[in-house]
């Protein structure tokens, strides 16, 4: 910051004449989305809610008979139920937590005085969700195919649409609980409500199997409308259109309600 | 917004924190905002920044309304919040280069970080600095982009006199160079070391403003304004000798006598101290200070 620049050397100083300026908006939620991601995966319990558990839960649905009698194998079955576990472990749980403690920290504030901005801190941290699905994709799908899943290549379109809006909904209700409570209560309400949905939500189990009485309930859940919509996916080659319609009136509404009501600080 | 208390923010919204704020800031200068906590130092910034919104009056950051600041706008303004906003998990150096690299043309980091003496932590995470170190990486946080306009909330906040010169120096630099430096402070020091122009804030209202020298220039007497001495403790100095000046004893044995001093009052007083077998061990006399001028508006409002 000296006014007369070293000879030789490049001289950190303010200089009037070359005022800040921004990188383009691509540039900056592609880097803000690498650096989210980055923290993700060097967090070590992230790491486990969004690796080891779903592996668990991958290898505890095959070897055990939980699945049984849904006309498929076990890991036919299971994997899709377990990627879609992922979605929510990485969007809702993981991002939720983050969000609150970054906001509790005023990173959040801070980041939005940057040329970042709101919007790109938003859709930075959309990308790092990607990311980080991605390598859950690669990781948990890698794995279960190596214990034999045999999904069907006509799904995988499908599928990747609805692991798309999935993962919209579940980032956008992650974000409404850490921008609306304390970052305490969302590490309970957000841990709460993944191990209720993985158990109960038609994420692992499918929805049809539930009781009667809560069947229509839990039908209307993103948590099952992911599930059943990637079973349908991968088991049938299929896109289920109710799943799709639920999971886009998730995001819809979770979205509103986050740019509503979601408090900076 | 903690610490705003009771006039404070009430689901985010401002129930008037400020009422009667009015202030701008120079390129080329050092504009102090000075009061107490909770006076709206912060709250002011925040609406200059764009972090919050006035509810009414006009606010303007290089022209344009900082609440709809573009990316653009926001590339020449670098913040430094008062609590820094630094995520507690991240190595400094780490946080520093991701905030350059929000910017297309940033400070060359390393050089910014060994400025800053922020190369002797870079390997830690932010969680295990202490309050000084982390304000020095906010402060570089806040220049990586090479700004026009700097808003530094308490800078000194938490330094020690090594890091206070560190950045005081440094501030100057920024002046020198032609920035727009506005930083808040309850520190009267801070104020009359760096300031260019000061805005006393007070109850959300600015209600002094003015150079140093203008607001300490002592219209009342010869340019003194305080007298100070130390001599035993608990003397029973009668309040009609002096009745036109403050007197007190902060500590024990040290007076001050504060007010519009005249020869006549040093002559009356030295009376006195002949009269009683008084000596004292040590006098100072000093010009109205910055705190003189702070006291004067916070006893008038009080009052």
């Amino acid at each position: 910051m000296s006014t007369r620049p070293t000879p030789g050397t490049e001289s950190p100083a303010v200089e009037p004449r070359s005022p800040g300026a921004a990188a383009a908006l691509g540039t900056r939620v592609v880097r803000h989305g690498s650096y989210e991601a980055l923290a993700m995966l060097r967090n070590g319990e992230q790491l486990v809610l969004a690796i080891v558990l779903p592996l668990l839960a991958l290898v505890a649905l095959v070897i055990t008979p939980l699945l049984d009698g849904y006309g498929a194998s076990r890991i036919d079955i299971a994997a899709p139920g377990v990627l879609a576990l992922c979605t929510m472990s990485t969007a809702f749980t993981g991002q939720g937590i983050a969000t609150g403690f970054d906001r509790r920290y005023g990173v959040l504030r801070f980041l939005s005085t940057t040329p970042l901005g709101r919007s790109g801190l938003i859709f930075g941290k959309a990308v790092a969700v990607a990311v980080v699905l991605a390598v859950q994709l690669v990781v948990i799908g890698g794995t279960a195919l190596l214990m034999g899943w045999s999904p069907l290549p006509a799904g995988i379109l499908p599928a990747a649409v609805l692991l798309l809006v999935g993962s919209a909904a579940f980032t956008a209700l992650g974000l409404l609980v850490a921008g609306t409570l304390r970052p305490e209560a969302t590490l309970a309400v957000t841990n709460l409500v993944w191990i209720l949905l993985a158990a109960a939500g038609g994420v692992i189990i499918p929805a049809r199997s539930l009781p009667e009485i809560v069947q229509g309930f839990v039908a209307v859940l993103p948590s099952a409308a992911l599930g059943d919509g990637l079973r349908t996916a991968f088991l049938d080659g299929a896109l289920d259109p109710l799943a799709c319609l639920v999971l886009l009136a998730w995001a819809a509404l979770a979205s509103l309600a986050a740019i509503r009501w979601f408090k900076w600080s | 917004m903690k610490d705003f208390g009771p006039v404070g923010s009430l689901d985010g919204r401002m129930v008037r924190v400020l009422d009667g704020v009015s202030l701008s800031a120079a390129r080329g200068a050092v504009t102090v905002l000075l009061g107490a906590n909770g006076a709206g130092k912060t709250t002011t910034l925040e609406c200059a920044q764009g972090l919050q919104r006035a509810d009414a009056g006009r606010v303007r950051l290089l022209g344009e309304d900082p609440h709809r600041a573009s990316p653009q706008l926001r590339a020449r303004v670098g913040v430094m919040l008062q609590e820094g906003g630094l995520p507690p998990s991240v190595r400094p150096m780490a946080l520093l280069r991701h905030v350059a690299s929000m910017y297309r043309a940033p400070l060359p980091v390393d050089l910014l970080a060994e400025r800053l003496g922020l190369g002797a932590f870079g390997a830690v995470s932010i969680r295990r600095l202490s309050g000084g170190q982390r304000q020095r990486l906010a402060l570089a946080c806040a220049l990586v982009g090479r700004p026009e306009v700097v808003f530094l909330d308490e800078p000194s906040a938490g330094l020690d006199p090594q890091s206070r010169t560190i950045v005081f120096d440094l501030i100057n630099e920024l002046r020198a160079d032609g920035l727009a430096v506005i930083l808040t402070t309850h520190l009267l020091d801070d104020a009359q070391r760096l300031a260019d122009y000061v805005y006393i804030l007070e109850s959300g209202r600015t209600v002094a403003e003015g150079t140093v020298a203008d607001l300490t220039a002592d219209q009342d007497a010869d340019g003194l304004r305080e007298l100070e001495f130390e001599t035993v403790p608990g003397l029973a100095l009668p309040a009609e000798l002096l009745p036109h000046l403050q007197q007190s004893e902060p500590y024990p044995g040290r007076y001050v006598i504060r007010g519009a001093l005249t020869p006549r009052d040093v002559e009356l007083l030295a009376g006195w101290w002949g009269a009683h077998g008084v000596m004292p061990t040590a006098i100072t006399m000093a010009p109205r200070s910055l705190e003189d001028v702070f006291l004067d508006i916070s006893g008038r409002s009080i009052r």
